[in-house]
Formats: structure tokens, C-alpha cells, sequence
């Protein structure tokens, strides 16, 4: 059966949906806890460090969040892989243009292709950002998120590359979330409209949410 | 009405292809599309030039052999078929681009006419019932409740014309494919082959190198028969319905 789910074109989208609405429910539960920012930096802090307790004492030191980590990059690859592999079919089966061209065609498939790149790259800078400190601006300090945070929205780049992939993000959940229920076979003419209203709705608030920090730490209200 | 038209020209299917520029005068508004083109090749021949290849049949909507792509739009600017389109619906003066439907899957064999086999290949592989057929049976030997007969009847409607693909970023046969699927799997005469026809004809529409969805609904909006994208959910849902059930 997985043989059968890999090797064809509606599988493959299948898998993408899958690891897709993985992803997504992770970023809802992500933008929730980056909103503690606001209750200042013990609760942040201290928000960062039940993080690495959960499911203590059955779970070891940080087990749960490894858990999480390991399924994401599962997600992320799986999902990267086979949006990869769909472009690539689909752009070979459509090899000779029309000479008239069309502006509105591809709009959903270039915003997701683009989009998707804009995050895997933002993904690589996330990480070596926030969670290894690797690229980071300011003395980066395991265990202070709070401080760290304040650092990288402190820079101009910082700012630009977040604002620009949450955007990202924003455009990529509002047409993948209702793509990803037909893809699954969710999808009704009856339900038609509520989906494209909770794609909108997820990706309004998923996009408010996650700015709300960057421009929490350029207004001040964070520092 | 006097129009110039930039069709592509294409010897064969190895060779290079290319616009040409034609002018046609006395078009009148009542005609349709084709006779539009027939008018254009009747004077090419009298020219002593090649006429302009374009496919055709039934010429009323009915058998899907007429593929145009008008100004970038499959069938043209009226959600009908080329051969139902009419001249009344462009002005004196225009300019009219006409191509091929475009698909590496089907593959340009002249002019504007492309191989089509591949909807062929992909209805052997599972678009048929093997219930015995012969002379039309009592109605109500097999009962069907309504909605399903509905839902069969909206997806008969698919003549494989093949705009779909036509209109597809991807070169995708979902919407064809679909319409067949939704059609026969709804009905009791299609529930033997239920999972072996979905899981079949969506591997021969892979292996004939059509594209993937990705849900830009472009071949709905060029349906003639307005099959609805919802089709495409319609038979996802059935695909992985069989991969639970039938062990390959
Ligand atoms: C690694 C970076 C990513 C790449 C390269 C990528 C790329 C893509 C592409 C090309 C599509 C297909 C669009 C279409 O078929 O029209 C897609 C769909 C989707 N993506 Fe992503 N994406 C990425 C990250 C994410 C993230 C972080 C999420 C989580 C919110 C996500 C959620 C989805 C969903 C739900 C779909 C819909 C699946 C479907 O069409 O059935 N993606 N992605
Ligand atoms: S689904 Fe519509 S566009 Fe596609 S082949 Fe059938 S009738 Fe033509
Ligand atoms: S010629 Fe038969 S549908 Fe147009």
C-alpha cells in the first residue's frame, strides 16, 4: 500500500496534505506559546522550560520535545520531497506554452512553489536563529528565549526575513488548507464555503499571531 | 466582419511549428467557429496553400472531437465547445490567436490537431463496466436513488474533449478522469470494479505523463459541460478509499 501511495501523482498528494496539516497544527500550537512573549520574560522563559519537562517523570528531560522534533522533520521532508516531485511532473507534462498567454492560470500553484521555497529556506534560518543560535545577533543565550527574541527583532533583518515568511505562511495556509481537503477527499459542494472560511481564518489569525512578536519588539512593548 | 487570425502551423508532429497570420473578410456573425476556419481553408485551397488541420465531428456539442484554444482559452470565450461558439461573440477588427491544445500528453500530430489516445488508454484501463449489456433494460430493474442518478448524469455529461488538460497549468487529466470515476462508481451497474477502476485509470493517467492537481480550478472554468472541480475531491476520495481496501 505504500508503494501504491508513493508511486502515484494523488498518493503524492496525499502525503503532502498529510504532513502539511501536520505543520499547520504544529504552527497554531507554536504562534499560541510565542504569544506568553507578552506576560513578560519569566513567564516566557518559564514557558520555554515546560517545554523540555513535558511528560515528566515518564518521559526523560526534553524526550517529548525530541518526539515533536523528529515528527516535524518527518513532515517537513516528506511534504518538501513530494512537492518536489509533483512539480517537477507537472511541469513537464506541460512543456510548449501558449503564445496567448493567460496572467490569472497558475496563481495558486506559483504562490504555493515560491512560497514553499520562501519557507524551507526560512525554516534552515529559524532554527540556526532561535533554537541552536548558530546565526544569531546578539549573544545568544540557551535557555533565555526571551532575551534572544528581543535580539533578533532588533535587527532589521531579523524583522524583514520573519515578516516576509510569515506572509509566506499566511498564503500557503490559505490555499493549502482547503487544497489539502480535497486532496483528502474532505471536501463537499455543501462544505465548500465554510473550508474556504476557516482557510481564511486560520491563515488571518496564524499571520496576526506570529507578527504580533516582531512588532511587539519594535513598538517596545517587548524589550 | 473581417478578422486576422494567427493559427499555428505545424507540418507534422517532428516538425518545428510556428503562428501564421491570415486575413478573412465576409465572416459573417451567425457562423460558428469552425465555419469560421472552413471559410479561411476554402480560399487557402483555392490558393494553391496547405489547409489549416483542425479537428471536428459532430459539430453540436456532442462528441468532443473540436479543440481549439482561442486567445488562451480552451474551446474560446463562451464556456461551450468550439463547434457551438459563434462569431457573434468577436468583433470586426479582431485579432484571434488559435493553438493547440498543449499537453506533452497530447502530442501536436498537425496544425491544431493533437493525439488524444491517451483519454482512450486511460478509459481501457478501468472507464467501463463489465456488467453484459445488450438491448436497454427494464428502468426499474436496478433501482438508484435520485441524488446518485444525479450525480452519474452531471459526469456522463463529459464528452473527453480534453479542454481540461488543455487549461490545466499542469497538463492534468483530473477532471477527465474524475467525471468518468464519479459517473460509473456512484451507480450499482459500476460497484464491481469499484477500487479497481479508480486505482487503474488514475495509474494510466500517471503513466501517460499528465500532471498532478493542484487545485487552480482552470479546467472547470473551461469545462463545456461544466463538470464542477468538486469531481476531482469526488474521486480522491474514492482513490484512497480503494488503497485502504484492495491489497496490491
Ligand atoms: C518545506 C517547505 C515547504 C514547501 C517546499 C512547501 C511546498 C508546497 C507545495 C508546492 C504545495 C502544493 C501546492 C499545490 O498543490 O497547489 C504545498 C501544499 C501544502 N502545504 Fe506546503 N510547503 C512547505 C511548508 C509548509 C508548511 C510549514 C506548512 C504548514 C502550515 C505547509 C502546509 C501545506 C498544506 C496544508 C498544503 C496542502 C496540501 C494539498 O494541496 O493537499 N507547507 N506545499
Ligand atoms: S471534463 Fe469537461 S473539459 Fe474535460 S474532457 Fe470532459 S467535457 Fe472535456
Ligand atoms: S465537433 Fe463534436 S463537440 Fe464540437
Amino acid at each position: 500500500m505504500a508503494r501504491t501511495v508513493w508511486d502515484s501523482s494523488v498518493g503524492k498528494k496525499t502525503v503532502m496534505a498529510v504532513s502539511g496539516l501536520i505543520m499547520l497544527s504544529y504552527l497554531v500550537v507554536h504562534m499560541l506559546g510565542n504569544l506568553k512573549i507578552f506576560f513578560g520574560s519569566d513567564e516566557f522563559n518559564g514557558y520555554a522550560h515546560w517545554l523540555r519537562t513535558i511528560g515528566e517523570p515518564f518521559m526523560h528531560y526534553e524526550w517529548t520535545l525530541w518526539l515533536v522534533r523528529i515528527v516535524l522533520v518527518v513532515a517537513v521532508i516528506a511534504h518538501g520531497v513530494s512537492a518536489y516531485q509533483l512539480s517537477r511532473r507537472d511541469i513537464k507534462a506541460r512543456p510548449s506554452k501558449y503564445v496567448h498567454k493567460k496572467p490569472r492560470a497558475s496563481y495558486a500553484t506559483r504562490t504555493m512553489r515560491w512560497g514553499g521555497i520562501i519557507l524551507a529556506l526560512f525554516i534552515v534560518w529559524h532554527i540556526l536563529d532561535l533554537t541552536t543560535g548558530t546565526v544569531h545577533s546578539g549573544g545568544f543565550q540557551e535557555g533565555r528565549p526571551y532575551q534572544n527574541v528581543v535580539d533578533t527583532f532588533s535587527t532589521w533583518y531579523g524583522n524583514t526575513i520573519y515578516i516576509v515568511a510569515v506572509l509566506a505562511v499566511g498564503m500557503h495556509i490559505r490555499h493549502g488548507f482547503w487544497s489539502a481537503a480535497q486532496t483528502l477527499g474532505a471536501g463537499s459542494r455543501a462544505r465548500d464555503r465554510a473550508l474556504k472560511a476557516v482557510a481564511n481564518v486560520l491563515a488571518l489569525v496564524l499571520t496576526c499571531g506570529f507578527l504580533a512578536v516582531p512588532v511587539g519588539v519594535m513598538t517596545g512593548v517587548v524589550s | 466582419m473581417k478578422l486576422t487570425l494567427r493559427v499555428w502551423r505545424q507540418k507534422n508532429a517532428d516538425a518545428e511549428g510556428a503562428m501564421s497570420t491570415y486575413e478573412v473578410d465576409n465572416i459573417s456573425s451567425d457562423m460558428s467557429f469552425l465555419e469560421m476556419l472552413d471559410t479561411l481553408n476554402e480560399e487557402l485551397i483555392l490558393r494553391g496553400e496547405d489547409p489549416v488541420a483542425f479537428d471536428h465531428d459532430c459539430r453540436e456539442g456532442i462528441c468532443g472531437a473540436c479543440s481549439l484554444v482561442i486567445n488562451g482559452d480552451a474551446h474560446g470565450p463562451e464556456r461551450t465547445t468550439t463547434c457551438q461558439l459563434h462569431m457573434r461573440s468577436f468583433k470586426d477588427g479582431d485579432t484571434i490567436d488559435i493553438e493547440p491544445w498543449r499537453a506533452a500528453a497530447f502530442p501536436v500530430i498537425k496544425d491544431l490537431v493533437v493525439d488524444r489516445s491517451a483519454f482512450d488508454r486511460i478509459i481501457q484501463a478501468g472507464g467501463y463496466i463489465t456488467a453484459p449489456t445488450g438491448s436497454a433494460p427494464e428502468a426499474h430493474a436496478t433501482p438508484v436513488p435520485k441524488p446518485d442518478a444525479d450525480l452519474a448524469f452531471e459526469h456522463a455529461e463529459c464528452i473527453g474533449c480534453g479542454a481540461c488538460v488543455a487549461a490545466c497549468p499542469n497538463g492534468a487529466a483530473m477532471l477527465f478522469t474524475s467525471a468518468k470515476v464519479n459517473h460509473l462508481n456512484v451507480l450499482p451497474q459500476g460497484a464491481p470494479e469499484r477500487e479497481t477502476r479508480v486505482l487503474d485509470m488514475v495509474a494510466q493517467m500517471d503513466e501517460e505523463g499528465f500532471g498532478g492537481c493542484t487545485l487552480t480550478g482552470e479546467c472547470a472554468t473551461a469545462c463545456p459541460k461544466g463538470i464542477p472541480l468538486v469531481s476531482i475531491t469526488g474521486m480522491n476520495k474514492e482513490w484512497l478509499r480503494a488503497t485502504r481496501k484492495v491489497k496490491r
